[in-house]
């Protein structure tokens, strides 16, 4: 077995009497789409906020490519090859969406502290983000004013910031809500293809594209992640058809 | 601190954006290029009909706009509201009224444990103002970037304040009343008592610090600083620190307004600690707001316009500020983006 | 240094952190419910102070100058609350503050045109004059200490007025959720107004009390709103608890500072360099507790996170 990319070892956290996260393990190796997934308010956001930064765990580690990252901050969690994207888009909304990419190739070279040179005229950045842009297929809209695209636009850009740092993994938080039918196929598409590149923790809700996509799921209930396997083990797992698919088949 | 990334509420995006956001909108490159030719063209004129009252004016008019271009980089780019620039502008003040009282009265400033000597020479002047104002800004930005919203707008007032005080206990550099300065100080190849000239050297350096700014603004740095003032996690997401593109904006910004202070005094060949008052902060402010937010030449603008408010209102009536808060209400309450805003279309032409 | 003169010090700067509370109440109390960073407040003050001195001198009675103070500064402040503070709660705090600083222009000219540059007196009646020897044979004057007494009843009152009546709940709930309040069927646009009211009103009361120790002039209310902004960031904003607390800590350095620090330094140096090195760190001691306080707590000591 390779070393996994991403390993979260024994992460719990608690606010108050509310415990979010349970002695929670999970790792993501190399060439997987590793999907998170679980019921609202199962815990998943303030579990990508200790893995990407920005929650410290009261206990347990965050381990990424070899190195303990608990200790440090998001930003140097993204240096060291960390891709976000977030669950609401957040993204700088009165720059072009050129800039937006050029920001996110910025943050792959690694400076920003150079005060003279006209960055929009960085032909190596440039290239790097309109890149990125054709692969979301964004090419057309590059000179629009970001708070102009759409709700599945913005997922695109957001998808392309990430794809300019290169990372060394993917944390994408819900990035099929709202998407619709059409561009959530796409995405799948192009996920598809993406974890050749790096391996994705990839939070989810769309069950259909977790099945389709995953190779493995973790499942978290109340804090605790009750079960982890292949698609065909989560399927068959009387538990999380218990606490999670019977819930789901209830609703439906 | 943070601001929503609304644009409505900060108008600071370009209105058009052309390609790869580069040029700027062309009635704001007309204005502009009218601003800085009226402010040329208004001291030589005086210069020809012998009024050097109108140059003295115009060189304020210039000096407070370098302050302004000062604040604006931190206030308009990084998104933080300093109430307290005239910490920078009362320190550039007193360095040159330290250095130029200590070479006039041929006293060493330091005498141990290496010796300081005052100096005349305007380069040395500035120079130190900026290094120090850069240094201040490094103090107050690192405790109150801690910091945002209306605690860094409190923090940064209050500390100008205490520059204030401690200016007005100081007694050996002139407490309450401040310091004098006989002669203005020297620039190598000039006259600097002759108005005309002194006024060519602040509006030399009005370009230059101009020029500064829409580099810094196009630069890497300021399309990061930018980002994080619309949306931090962004920044924080591609792995950058908004504190320390803030703190280094904030020298910046400090630097460039202490460089003013130090020509204003020159200006006046007086130091006080009015120049570090709140009022002071509050005015500098008002150049920037006046202009417009966030576009280079907007405090340019506002400096001017403040400049022939002050002087036409205060021809009309001693109690002149009630007027300009009138007017300053109204800019904040109906035009919003200020006389950049109202000229050329509502949004900043960022680029 | 004797202990009289320490404990004297003491109550002084007890005195000025009890007025300095009346002022951050009303900046602290706008701050929580509206969202709003006033900096007119300082005018509201010396509105208070003007009304105080003028009516007083008219009539001859203290009393009626305090009640003209709180009428005069209530009323100032609905009218600007009315005209203009309405507009700002939706805007920026860069807005609110241009807004707010054109105000003080406004107010402060305004002032020195209808009573001029010179600056007014407001005595201290005759019933309050005088010293009184409290235990341990601290003499201290009666007017400082129905300062301090004063100020605690009121202060006291404000909790009361939070904590119990139907008054506070809302304001508290105001604190909390905007729209709650608005569903419950409370007329927003009106607490505000009254919020707005009782701070300025609060303001008005201490601009008129520190009006008989000081002279009444223009300009008489930043530097004290400058200190209550320190104050309210120590305390925590929106705190009424941290802004009593700050306001005491405040007064009691910058009191305490100034007495102390030139004898401290006069240990150490010679008395004429002792005195001004010692009053020009007196000077910066408040804004250095605050520098402190915010070292460890970026919110105040008080202050939600």
């Amino acid at each position: 077995m390779t070393e996994p990319v991403l390993d979260i070892r024994n992460v719990s956290k608690s606010f108050g009497a509310l415990v979010a996260s349970e002695g929670i393990n999970l790792d993501v190796r190399p060439g997987e789409i590793h999907a998170l997934i679980g019921p609202n308010g199962a815990g998943k956001s303030t579990l990508i906020k200790q893995i990407a930064g920005g929650l410290q765990p009261d206990s347990g580690s965050v381990v990424f490519d070899g190195q303990d990252v608990t200790a440090l901050t998001t930003a140097a969690r993204a240096r060291l090859g960390m891709g976000r994207t977030f669950q609401i888009s957040s993204l700088a909304m009165d720059y072009s969406v050129l800039q937006n990419v050029v920001l996110g190739a910025l943050g792959r070279r690694g400076t920003v502290f150079r005060f003279f040179r006209p960055v929009m005229r960085d032909r190596e950045l440039l290239a790097q983000a309109r890149a990125a842009l054709v692969e979301v297929g964004l090419e057309e809209m590059q000179n629009m004013r970001t708070s102009e695209l759409s709700h599945g636009q913005r997922r695109q850009l957001e998808v392309a910031v990430a794809l300019t740092l290169a990372p060394k993994i993917f944390l994408m938080d819900e990035p099929m809500a709202g998407l619709g039918m059409e561009g959530s196929r796409r995405l799948m598409g192009f996920l598809d293809t993406l974890r050749q590149r790096a391996p994705i923790l990839l939070v989810e809700h769309d069950m259909d594209a977790v099945f389709q996509l995953a190779d493995r799921i973790s499942v978290l209930v109340y804090g605790s992640i009750i079960a982890t396997g292949t698609v065909e083990e989560i399927r068959a797992n009387p538990q999380v058809r218990a606490a999670y698919l019977g819930e789901e088949e209830a609703r439906s | 601190m943070k601001i929503q990334p609304d644009a409505a509420q900060f108008p600071l995006a370009f209105k058009t954006v052309v390609l790869a956001g580069f040029k700027a909108a062309k009635p704001e490159v007309l204005l502009n290029a009218a601003l800085m030719l009226a402010l040329l063209a208004v001291p030589l004129w005086a210069w020809f009909a012998d009024e050097p009252f109108l140059i003295t004016l115009t060189t304020r008019a210039v000096i407070f706009a370098i302050a302004g271009v000062g604040l604006n980089f931190a206030l308009g780019f990084g998104g933080l509201v300093s109430l307290g620039h005239a910490a920078f502008f009362g320190l550039g003040g007193y360095v040159m009224g330290v250095l130029a009282y200590h070479a006039q009265t041929y006293t060493a400033l330091l005498d141990w444990p290496f010796v300081i000597e005052g100096s005349r020479s305007m380069l040395v002047i500035w120079l130190v103002a900026i290094l120090l104002s850069a240094l201040l800004a490094l103090g107050i930005g690192a405790l109150s970037l801690r910091t945002s919203g209306v605690y860094f707008i409190m923090i940064t007032l209050a500390f100008a304040q205490m520059l204030y005080y401690f200016a007005i206990s100081w007694p050996a550099y002139g407490g309450e009343d401040g310091l004098s300065i006989y002669v203005r100080n020297s620039f190598p190849g000039l006259n600097t008592m002759a108005p005309i000239q002194f006024f060519a050297i602040c509006f030399v350096l009005l370009i230059l610090v101009l020029l500064l700014v829409k580099f810094l603004a196009r630069s890497a740095f300021g399309l990061a600083l930018g980002a994080a003032r619309q949306n931090e996690e962004r920044v924080q997401a591609v792995g950058q620190m908004p504190y320390r593109l803030y703190l280094i904006a904030f020298m910046i910004s400090g630097s460039i307004t202490g460089l003013a202070g130090a020509l204003f005094a020159d200006l006046n060949r007086f130091v006080s600690p009015t120049m570090f008052s709140w009022q002071t902060s509050g005015e500098i402010m008002v150049f920037v707001i006046l202009g417009g937010v966030g576009r280079v030449f907007g405090p340019v603008a506002g400096a001017a316009l403040f400049i022939l408010l002050e002087h036409s209102l205060g021809g009309l009536s001693d109690y002149w500020h009630v007027y300009l808060g009138a007017i300053l209400l109204g800019v904040v309450l109906f035009a919003r983006g200020g006389l950049y805003g109202m000229l050329t279309g509502r949004e900043a032409a960022h680029d | 240094m004797s202990f009289t003169l320490l404990a004297e010090q003491t109550l002084n700067g007890l005195q000025f952190g009890v007025m300095l509370f009346l002022m951050a109440a009303g900046l602290t109390l706008v701050f929580g419910v509206m969202g709003l960073i006033n900096l007119a407040h300082g005018s509201l003050y010396m509105v208070g102070a003007f009304a105080a001195a003028a009516v007083a001198g008219a009539t001859g009675s203290f009393l009626l100058g305090l009640v003209a103070s709180l009428v005069c500064a209530a009323f100032a402040g609905v009218l600007i609350e009315v005209l203009v503070i309405r507009r700002l709660y939706e805007r920026d705090h860069l807005e609110q503050v241009l807004a707010t600083f054109a105000l003080i222009l406004i107010f402060s000219e305004g002032t020195r045109w209808v009573f001029g540059s010179f600056p007014l007196f407001l005595d201290t009646p005759a019933w309050l004059g005088g010293t009184v020897t409290l235990p341990f044979g601290i003499v201290y004057p009666v007017y400082r200490l129905a300062i301090i007494l004063v100020g605690l009843a009121v202060a006291l009152g404000l909790f009361w007025m939070i904590a119990r009546t139907r008054i506070g709940i809302r304001i508290r709930a105001g604190e909390n959720d905007r729209e709650m309040i608005a569903a419950l069927g409370v007329n927003i646009s009106l607490l505000y107004t009254f919020v707005f009211a009782l701070g300025a009103a609060l303001a008005g009361f201490a601009g008129a009390m520190i009006g008989a120790i000081q002279s009444v002039q223009v300009g008489m209310g930043e530097p004290v709103l400058i200190l209550a902004f320190v104050v309210i960031v120590i305390g925590g904003i929106g705190s009424i608890k941290g802004a009593f607390v700050g306001a005491l800590l405040v007064g009691l350095t910058e009191t305490l500072g100034r007495f102390l620090l030139p004898e401290f330094f006069k240990l150490l140096m010679e008395p004429s360099a002792a005195i001004s090195v010692g009053a020009s760190l007196a000077s910066m001691s408040i804004y250095l507790l605050m520098a402190a306080v915010l070292l460890f707590r970026p919110r105040g000591l008080f202050g939600s996170a």
